[in-house]
């Protein structure tokens, strides 16, 4: 199989403009990963299961990763004034880094029998902009799977035929796989002598 | 979180044309949700179905009442912990599941099982597959209405192999039996003559099964041409297993990946023509007779050394940064699982990749324009375990 | 052949039907409660807590560690450490769980408390007639209920036991010849063995 810089180059001589970067990935595995952005990810899909010598035929496995808001407190010198004397000074700057949702797909070639492929997209935030293009006019195989990211991370994927819930019943508010989800306060007596569920337990019980 | 696209669409369907030309039937349509509670679901499966009379017009599994998020409590404990939880997936092959699992954290780690547990491996997932598809042919005759017989003779088979992995783990199903870098315990002292003993049996088994299966004329009936599945259409749907192989599509992932040590053995791989329910039926009986030979071989085989990879670490493991897609040819499908690590002693993520939940994206294509009662026969062949599809 | 499928079948029927009478491979069944299949060495069901010598609470190899109510996969194993200390099987002073219990309609039988645990302490049983009418209170075993004694333990898996016991025989031997190569040992409370992180 090609490696994943001819891929790249493959995909840029085709679509001019689409804008991908190489995730490396430093576990034994080596799986590095191609990130695209969403407004080429459905051409880059199709260039990837029709070109002859790619041919990726098969998608494995369509899955969501949730990426927190993180922040990284780097040291910065800065120049300030103290007492009459400009000096410099370590100072702490916390930069904010804002988290987003991913979609990641597994591709295998069964025509050739490589792979596998790992194509990222992702999502702007994890609040209010979260539509991906969905994949599942190219591959079928991704059209329970998206629906499963929909239900569990709330990506929402545009070009989905029938995307509704598919683990969680409708009308179900929340998304339980994101890194954030706070179980609702739903407490069922249970017997076990835990300390956390007694103390969920202790509103509860008059 | 936007509130608005939250609620599902309404689930409408088109108005179907007339049933019959001449208008001997109103046409109407009869939405019937076959499930969860019915007998042939194998579980608590659910599919909405629309009805023409007799005939699928729509159909759209519904799933879930199984569910428990079974990705994110494997999030919250560390790896090892979700090592028993993987045999609650397919609740038929826990060690295929386990070996599956142990695979995909062996290269997130880096870690290489020695090679008597690749051995063990082998043995103990080809075992595994003669327990699925014997069970399979017995729960699929059941749904066509050979009531009770031939499932009792499979389940008697099934039991002389649970023996087997209750002797080897403790355990007949939940077996938990395989390591990060290698497997749990040694094989008990006689365990390979049992082994031994009932591979050379079971060919007769199977023979007295096919005798009076393959060439009946209701099986026959009942399957052929029934829920055919289009190879283009199985590929793009990311069928697996033998479902894809029925379809005449070449592509055993022990062929191509060549996991563990599945390049030293000699074994075909059965391809069907039509990928009818008799095609997905006869592929798993050869199956059969492939991991016999796999079997053979392997008991003959098997060296004496260690088996767990010395670097392995029971507590406090923790993998680099980064992840890790594995895969095996499970009995059902691609059993796959992807890793994320952050370095700490819980996976940042934890991804199945349930081969039953996805060969039933097809589900809907194979049925329609068949009757009810082949509906029951198709989900059979499909070969589903409801804790594997809603985890 | 009309009905050529049905005569096959039958006949099948007929020779495990009849079968049955002469072949043990095909007389699979057993009459349970009066009739009883040996036990599988491995075989595991719930843990138990070994003791050694012949009382059970001061014979107990638990240490409270708590490594196995951390890597407890379903969490059913609560442990609150004593104050007090005891001696071990090396004569070292080692804490002793105050609290030890188990629930065992939450245990999944998944043996990787045994598996974690450095002591030898938490060992599985093969009790499986657990059936209780309290529901709640019935399943929830306490570190009485727990404790088994070290015989017990090669009742059911002697291979394992016997292993073990070489095991600790041999430990004890390297910590006592330790002990006289370096003389005049000072008499100070042994620090809590942490576990290998």
């Amino acid at each position: 199989m090609e490696t994943l810089e001819q891929i790249k180059d493959r995909i840029a001589a085709a679509i001019p403009g689409a804008r991908l970067e190489i995730i490396p990935n430093d576990t034994p595995a080596n799986q590095r990963s191609l990130l695209v952005d969403r407004e080429h990810a459905f051409e880059v899909a199709r260039l990837l299961r029709d070109d002859a010598v790619l041919r990726l035929d098969y998608l494995s496995n369509a899955t969501g990763v949730d990426w927190l808001d993180t922040s990284i407190k780097e040291k910065v010198k800065v120049k300030k004034v103290v007492e009459g004397v400009e000096k410099e000074v370590d100072e702490m700057v916390e930069r904010k880094k804002a988290g987003y949702l991913e979609a990641v797909y597994h591709l295998y070639s069964i025509a050739h029998r490589h792979g596998p492929v790992i194509l990222r997209i992702r999502t702007d935030n994890r609040t209010d902009k979260t539509r991906l293009p969905s994949l599942t006019p190219v591959w079928r195989s991704a059209e329970f799977q998206e629906r499963e990211i929909y239900d569990l991370y709330g990506i929402i994927f545009d070009g989905h035929p029938d995307l509704r819930r598919i683990l969680m019943w409708d009308g179900f508010q929340d998304y339980p796989m994101r890194k954030d989800y706070a179980e609702p306060d739903d407490y069922e007596y249970e017997p076990t002598p835990h300390d956390e569920v007694l103390e969920k337990a202790q509103p509860h019980s008059r | 979180m936007p509130a608005a696209e939250i609620s599902s669409p309404p689930r409408n369907y088109e108005v179907m044309p007339k049933a019959s030309p001449n208008g001997e039937f109103d046409g109407e349509l009869l939405e019937v949700a076959m499930g969860p509670h019915h007998p042939s679901t194998h579980g608590v499966f659910r599919m909405d179905v629309v009805l023409d009379g007799e005939r699928v017009a729509k159909l759209k599994p519904v799933f879930g009442y199984l569910h428990r998020n079974h990705e994110k409590i494997a999030e919250n404990t560390t790896y090892l912990a979700s090592m028993p939880y993987t045999d609650r997936l397919d609740y038929f092959c826990s060690m295929t599941n386990n070996w599956a699992y142990a695979l995909s954290v062996e290269k997130l780690a880096g870690l290489q099982p020695p090679e008597r547990a690749e051995y063990i491996r082998i043995i103990t997932a080809e075992l595994t597959r003669l327990v699925n598809h014997t069970c399979l042919v017995g729960f699929l005759l059941q749904d066509m209405g050979a009531l009770g017989t031939p499932l009792m003779y499979a389940f008697r088979e099934r039991e002389k192999i649970l023996d087997l992995f209750e002797a080897l783990s403790g355990s007949r199903m939940m077996c938990n039996y395989m390591r990060f870098g290698g497997c749990r315990a040694d094989l008990p002292a006689g365990w390979l003559d049992g082994a031994k003993q009932v591979v050379e049996n079971y060919p007769r088994f199977l023979d007295e099964f096919e005798a009076f299966l393959s060439g009946n004329e209701i099986l026959m009936a009942r399957t052929q041409g029934v829920g055919a599945l289009p190879a283009e259409l199985a590929v793009s749907a990311g069928i697996s297993g033998p479902m894809l192989r029925a379809c005449g599509v070449n592509y055993d992932i022990r062929k191509v990946d060549k996991y563990g040590i599945y390049d030293r053995f000699e074994f075909r791989v059965p391809l069907g023509d039509h990928g009818d329910v008799f095609d997905r039926y006869m592929i798993r009986l050869l199956e059969m007779r492939e991991s016999l030979k796999i079997l053979r071989k392997a008991l003959a085989d098997i060296p004496d050394g260690p088996i767990v990879d010395s670097k392995a670490k029971i507590r406090g493991f923790k993998p680099k940064v980064g992840e890790a897609y594995g895969r095996i040819e499970g009995p059902k499908g691609e059993l796959g699982f992807y890793l994320i690590s952050d370095g700490s002693l819980n996976p940042y993520r934890y991804r199945v990749r349930p081969p039953s939940f996805i060969n039933l994206t097809v589900l809907e294509d194979m049925c329609v324009g068949h009757s009810v009662a082949d509906v029951v026969v198709i989900l059979g062949s499909v070969d589903i375990v409801l804790g594997e599809v809603d985890r | 052949m009309l009905g050529e499928g049905i005569i096959k079948g039958m006949a099948q029927t007929a020779k495990n039907f009849l079968g049955s009478y002469s072949d043990p491979e095909r007389l699979v069944t057993v009459q349970y409660p009066e009739e009883r299949l040996p036990l599988k060495e491995n075989t595991r069901n719930f843990p138990f807590l070994v003791y050694d010598g012949a009382d059970p609470m001061a014979g107990l190899r638990c240490v409270a560690c708590q490594i196995c109510e951390k890597e407890c996969p379903p969490q059913c194993i609560y442990i609150i450490k004593d104050t007090a200390k005891k001696p071990d099987y090396m004569g070292k002073m080692q804490f002793q769980p105050k609290v030890f219990d188990i629930d065992i309609s939450v245990c999944m039988s998944c043996q990787i408390c045994v598996e974690v645990c450095p002591f030898e302490a938490i060992k599985m049983d093969t009790e499986y007639e657990l059936s209780n009418h309290d529901r709640f209170g019935g399943l929830l075993l306490d570190k009485r209920e727990l404790a088994k004694s070290n015989e017990h333990y090669h009742k059911i898996h002697p291979t394992d036991a016997t292993e073990v016991d070489a095991r600790l025989a041999a430990e004890k031997a390297k910590a006592e010849a330790k002990a006289k190569a370096a003389p005049a040992p000072v008499p100070k409370p042994a620090p809590p063995v942490k576990a290998a992180a």
